[in-house]
């Protein structure tokens, strides 16, 4: 694209995403930060003095302590003071961003898989059936997010896989319409009509042609959904309606630092904060110059 | 085996193909009938929106909505391919007739490397093994002049050459030896060395093997090279149809005429480039017809010098100068002064 390459390079077109993915300096500075972040979620116990869900190594005489503050039992600093509990908040964030991870990737995957297999079959089949499933897309998609995602909880209850199955149950609808719009115009390309030619069966033409023609804009929605999926969960939990107390996630830390905020105990909800708002920044940005290099309109 | 020899490959008889559109239907193709032997090259030669190409597809069952064939017979090898199922002829899609279309940039996925496109290929009609395949996709592509083709097999479309990406084209078409060959304007994107490299790779291939092949174009001059026999197409019909030197040497329609006399003439080029561009290139006067609107008898009527009240009917074709003609007033050209 770029400048011509004289010799005949093997690289696949990925190749030149990552090429121009680096071009930004702002969004190698996100996956920087994603990078971190999401060792630090993989690496959590051995980073971590403290297990914040095990309720043993919790001391309620530590709650609520100022950031540098020595541990009771000795051995280490809170270096981001502790929570109402006496957790660690420092190992609570890394636990936290565990779950917040989890929850987020886990939606977004599913969600993908499930909506992009929507869209290709309402594409693909087309008439009713094509009509049928946009309508139930556009209903999904014309609810308050939170407000659905509240009727589900309050019907399947809490916990980190039924909040998961909530964000998936809302957030396939994104994939499925652009996926299916995606393979619509991909289908009226000339390549489908040339494979149709060689006898290559429908759905083989709509798996390993059109498919593959269709991720580019579904990775750039993948991406920018794990966002949004952290960010409900959090909404969730803070409300009291995702994951357990006893394993508070990002959003759970703030909701419980929240009724301190007013006595001047700011920590409890100000790191998490920070921790979540990192998170979602760096994703976006990755996102925002995936979607940069992605759309062959906004090529040079 | 005897008896299957005089077969020819494909007669097509009294094909039609109607779009219907929200403005009407469209007879695109409209009684079309041809018979092509054996090893036997076909130029269907019309301007856009003759009907060329979807007669084409049509040949390929490939028409889609709002397209319909509503009539006719396509014989295969004696076998109407109007009346199979559509597995029986994905079966015969690409193994058996195959397909090459204009624009080589287009008809490779993008993101896909060339083995796996050729090997989708193979393995859409015939199972062997990942290496056979192989195998049979990089002879093809030496088939086709592409020089080290273990190393084009690894390359994305994009890395090729417009000139190297129709020879990959071509050589898929070819993978399985296919007895028939729809081309549809397959030189047109492509420069003209390239496209005469091609062509005669194309003829060469289609004598030994003995595959029939179609060739639709605009272009006069490639088709006059490559073809055994010429179809003029206008406005859905077949309006002449013989051999290329009858065809070339002695067009009997007045719409074949008007064709050749468009072309810019050879002895025009020679001249001194001063004297050069003051001569007007000749046009057919009019424009196509709307086919919406088709007038009622012969479709060239309103643009043809010879145009009488007999062309409000539909003319047959009949037999002049040794060729098949559809017209009430055909005679060789009289040579028009510019």
């Amino acid at each position: 694209m770029s400048g011509k390459k004289k010799t005949f390079d093997e690289h696949s077109i990925w190749w030149r995403v990552a090429a121009d993915f680096l071009q930004s300096r702002v969004a190698v500075g996100g996956l920087i930060v994603l990078g971190l972040v999401v060792l630090a979620a993989l690496v959590a116990p051995w980073i971590t003095p403290q297990n914040p869900y095990d309720l043993m190594q919790l001391d309620v005489l530590d709650a609520r302590l100022h950031p540098g503050t020595p541990s009771s039992a000795g051995g280490y600093t809170y270096w981001l003071g502790t929570d109402g509990q006496g957790r660690d908040l420092y190992s609570a964030i890394i636990y936290g961003l565990r779950i917040s991870l989890l929850v987020g990737v886990g939606s977004a995957l599913f969600a993908a898989v499930i909506g992009t297999l929507v869209g290709l079959l309402a594409a693909y089949a087309g008439g009713k059936v094509d009509a049928a499933l946009m309508r139930l897309v556009d209903l999904l998609l014309s609810f308050p997010t939170i407000l659905m995602a509240l009727m589900i909880l309050a019907y399947v209850g809490k916990g980190v896989g039924n909040v998961v199955l909530t964000l998936v149950l809302l957030e396939w609808a994104y994939y499925a319409r652009t996926a299916r719009g995606q393979a619509l115009v991909e289908t009226r390309r000339e390549y489908v009509e040339a494979a149709r030619g060689q006898g290559i069966p429908r759905w083989r033409i709509l798996t390993g042609h059109i498919l593959p023609n269709c991720l580019p804009p579904l990775l750039v929605i993948g991406a920018l959904q794990i966002a949004r999926a952290i960010t409900l969960e959090a909404t969730l939990s803070f409300l009291g309606l995702g994951v357990p107390i006893t394993e508070p996630s990002l959003g759970l830390l703030i909701s419980n630092g929240y009724q301190y905020l007013l006595s001047n105990e700011y920590w409890i909800s100000f790191f998490p904060g920070v921790a979540l708002l990192a998170t979602i920044i760096a994703i976006n940005l990755v996102g925002d110059q995936l979607r940069d290099v992605l759309n062959p309109r906004l090529q040079k | 085996m005897s008896a299957g020899d005089n077969i020819p490959t494909l007669e097509v008889r009294d094909l039609q193909t109607r779009f219907h559109t929200r403005g009407g239907v469209l007879p695109v193709v409209n009684g079309v009938s041809f018979t092509l032997g054996r090893g036997k090259v076909l130029g269907l030669v019309g301007e856009s929106g003759s009907g060329k190409s979807v007669t084409g597809f049509s040949i390929m069952g490939l028409v889609d909505a709002p397209g319909q064939i509503e009539g006719g017979q396509v014989l295969f090898k004696g076998q109407d391919l109007l009346r199979l199922s559509e597995p029986e002829r994905r079966a015969l899609r690409g193994s058996r007739i195959a397909m090459i279309f204009q624009d080589p940039m287009a008809t490779l996925n993008p993101v896909l490397r060339v083995d796996a496109q050729m090997l989708e290929a193979v393995h859409a009609h015939v199972k062997m093994s990942n290496t056979e395949a192989r195998r049979l996709a990089a002879s093809t592509l030496e088939l086709m002049g592409i020089a080290s083709p273990e190393e084009r097999l690894l390359a994305y479309p994009h890395q090729l050459s417009g000139g190297m990406r129709q020879r990959v084209a071509i050589a898929i078409a070819l993978l399985h030896g296919p007895d028939l060959i729809i081309a549809d304007e397959p030189t047109t994107a492509l420069d003209v060395t390239i496209q005469a490299q091609i062509l005669s790779e194309m003829q060469k291939l289609v004598r030994e093997r003995g595959t029939s092949l179609i060739w639709i174009s605009h272009d006069l001059s490639v088709v006059a090279g490559l073809a055994d026999e010429i179809a003029v197409m206008y406005a859905g019909r077949i309006v002449e149809h013989g051999t290329v030197d009858q065809v070339l040497d002695d067009p009997q329609h007045p719409y074949t005429q008007g064709l050749i006399a468009s072309l810019p003439d050879v002895n025009q080029v020679n001249l001194s480039s001063a004297k050069k561009r003051g001569l007007r290139l000749r046009q057919i006067p009019g424009m196509a017809p709307n086919l919406l609107n088709m007038p009622g008898g012969c479709a060239f009527a309103p643009r043809c010098p010879r145009a009488s009240s007999v062309c409000n009917e539909m003319p047959e074709m009949s037999t002049q100068a040794g060729h098949q003609v559809r017209c009430f007033h055909p005679g060789t050209a009289v040579e028009v002064t510019a």
